[in-house]
């Protein structure tokens, strides 16, 4: 695999132990089974899978939020692993995340402003005078006005609080952002804003995108490799264009023919079997 | 005659800071064994204009209409205990988190028994072998087993399998599925979708599919209706709105679709919205 890989991951497993109750044992479940893959600096990951088949607990795995039960994850040359390890201000400046609902992760008593500042204060010495300039020159790199600074997250639309979200997800230039379906809560224009938004910001600072999604539409524009999980293991992986044109693993074939076709040609050959 | 009819209808809700109009004039009608689709973003009125034709809005709506009939009655002046008797009979409804829309305290079953119960004049053995019926229509395995079970004890694509059974349970004529399949996956969407238009097929009913995704509409439209902001954008049959889009918005929705993309760039709403002015 490549030498300029920013992230690399080796048999990755996670393991969450299920409590039992009277009547029933305790047990284990395996989210994610065994998951290598490299992502080089500058490009998109998108990871594809339905719900439960561990794709945002990989997420988790890769942001730091827990901790993986064996195998190795390795970003930009620092191995990380927090069960052992813990966590310091230097892992936590290279990774960072934006959720799927952008009403949901914002705290609604905290200014705009000091919702970007945050992450600086935690992690950099800077001055309040400097942050507040960061902050600034921020709202103003995601398409917000510098008089959003003062205002609360219900002032603000969805698509405007996604790109709160995501500005504060690059205040602290991390190398790596990982984006948990970003878009599936959003109108189909506001998605368009928002996905052009990852695009320029991509080329801008030279960002690398892990992107969880289960539209394919959006994987298909905006990934360079494509990895289908399916129950906690990766049944696919490979280039946009391998995966999309020849796919392999029966589960991605019916992955793409679940897919609702908004061309002509196949609501016209749906009119026509309708009418016969 | 149409099976629903409704000419200039407009809904306008009480706020603190005065009136909103949710819709302002907009004409709907639907044929029986017809699928008409309502697709626009949030805000834009498409699911206001069925929960008032179903009687669920709440006081502060104020609800006006030149016409509004259901088989040729008039939906505007009955009582709500006569209205109680068309709503989930003759018209039904499905909604987007079918999860919520389910008792959690009552097994499905018992849940299904219920409209059966206040709509119809099956006995109790009737009405347990209807149930067992509807949930093999709408592909519950084990049906025997299943009918016992509780919402929490299902996953998200067989409660709305379950919710589609209730509403079809007194074979409706009209079926209203406000976005039946948003909070699925894909390959369930898809399960969801063709059991929909395969039921609707079976029956001759009207289909009004609420959706804010191109992709369900062109996979069950007949029909479809733009909407923007409270007002109709276009109205035509699915082939010609995708091959050949009359009105700037719809052009530009259809443009924003990612699998669209020509350029570097999505083109977005507000885009077309400074150039072509709505």
């Amino acid at each position: 695999m490549s030498d300029d890989a920013i992230l690399k991951v080796r048999d990755l497993y996670r393991t969450y132990d299920i409590s039992g109750g009277l009547f029933k044992k305790a047990s284990q479940l395996t989210a994610v089974k065994g998951v290598s893959f490299d992502v080089e600096r500058g490009s998109t990951l998108a990871v594809v899978g339905e719900s439960g088949c561990g794709k945002s607990t990989l997420a988790r795995m890769l942001t730091m939020i827990d901790a993986q039960t064996s195998g190795s994850i390795e970003v930009d040359g620092l191995p990380i692993d927090i069960s052992k390890t813990g966590i310091s201000k230097d892992m936590r400046q290279k990774v960072q995340i934006v959720f799927q609902n952008p009403y949901g992760s914002l705290n609604p008593r905290q200014k705009i402003g000091h919702v970007l500042e945050e992450p600086l204060l935690l992690n950099t010495d800077m001055s309040a005078a400097e942050r507040r300039d960061m902050a600034l020159a921020m709202l103003e790199k995601v398409g917000l006005q510098p008089e959003h600074y003062g205002r609360y997250p219900h002032m603000f639309s969805g698509g405007q609080r996604q790109r709160v979200a995501i500005a504060r997800a690059i205040m602290l230039k991390p190398k790596l952002l990982v984006l948990d379906e970003p878009v599936s809560a959003l109108d189909l224009s506001v998605q368009a804003q928002i996905l052009n938004l990852l695009k320029d910001l991509q080329d801008e600072m030279g960002l690398t995108y892990v992107f969880i999604s289960h539209d394919l539409s959006v994987v298909r524009y905006l990934a360079d490799k494509v990895m289908v999980m399916y129950f906690g293991e990766v049944v696919e992986y490979g280039t946009r264009e391998a995966v999309f044109e020849n796919p392999h693993h029966d589960y991605t074939k019916t992955l793409f023919a679940a897919t609702p076709q908004a061309d002509v040609d196949s609501i016209r050959k749906r009119l026509a079997a309708k009418a016969a | 005659m149409p099976l629903l009819e409704i000419r200039n209808l407009k809904v306008e809700f009480d706020t603190a800071k005065g009136a909103f109009k949710a819709l302002d004039g907009v004409d709907y009608t639907v044929d029986a064994g017809e699928v008409l689709s309502i697709v626009g973003e949030s805000g834009s009125g498409k699911s206001v204009a069925m929960l008032a034709v179903m009687g669920l809005l709440p006081d502060t709506a104020t609800i006006t209409a030149d016409v509004m009939e259901f088989e040729g009655g008039d939906l505007r002046t009955l009582s709500s205990r006569e209205r109680r008797k068309v709503i989930g009979k003759d018209i039904s409804m499905i909604f987007q988190e079918p999860i919520a829309s389910l008792n959690p305290c009552f097994t499905i079953g018992f849940q299904l028994a219920e409209t059966l119960k206040i709509h119809t004049d099956l006995s109790g053995p009737e009405r347990k072998a209807r149930v067992l019926e509807l949930m093999r229509a709408v592909g519950i395995p084990d049906p025997e087993g299943r009918v016992s079970a509780f919402p929490h004890q299902m996953s998200g694509g067989q409660c709305q399998r379950v919710m589609i059974a209730m509403a079809i349970a007194c074979s409706p004529k009209l079926l209203i599925a406000d976005e039946p399949t948003t909070a699925l996956d894909v390959t369930i969407q898809k399960q969801i979708l063709d059991l929909l238009v395969q039921l609707q097929q079976e029956s001759g009913m009207g289909l009004i599919m609420i959706t804010h995704d191109m992709g369900v509409v062109a996979e069950t439209a007949d029909r479809v209706i733009v909407q923007y902001k409270g007002r109709k954008m276009e109205e035509s049959d699915v082939l010609s709105l995708f091959e050949n889009p009359q009105h700037t918005y719809t052009k530009a929705l259809l443009s924003a679709l990612p699998e669209n993309a020509t350029g570097d760039r999505l083109p977005t709403v507000s885009d077309f919205a400074e150039a072509g002015g709505f």
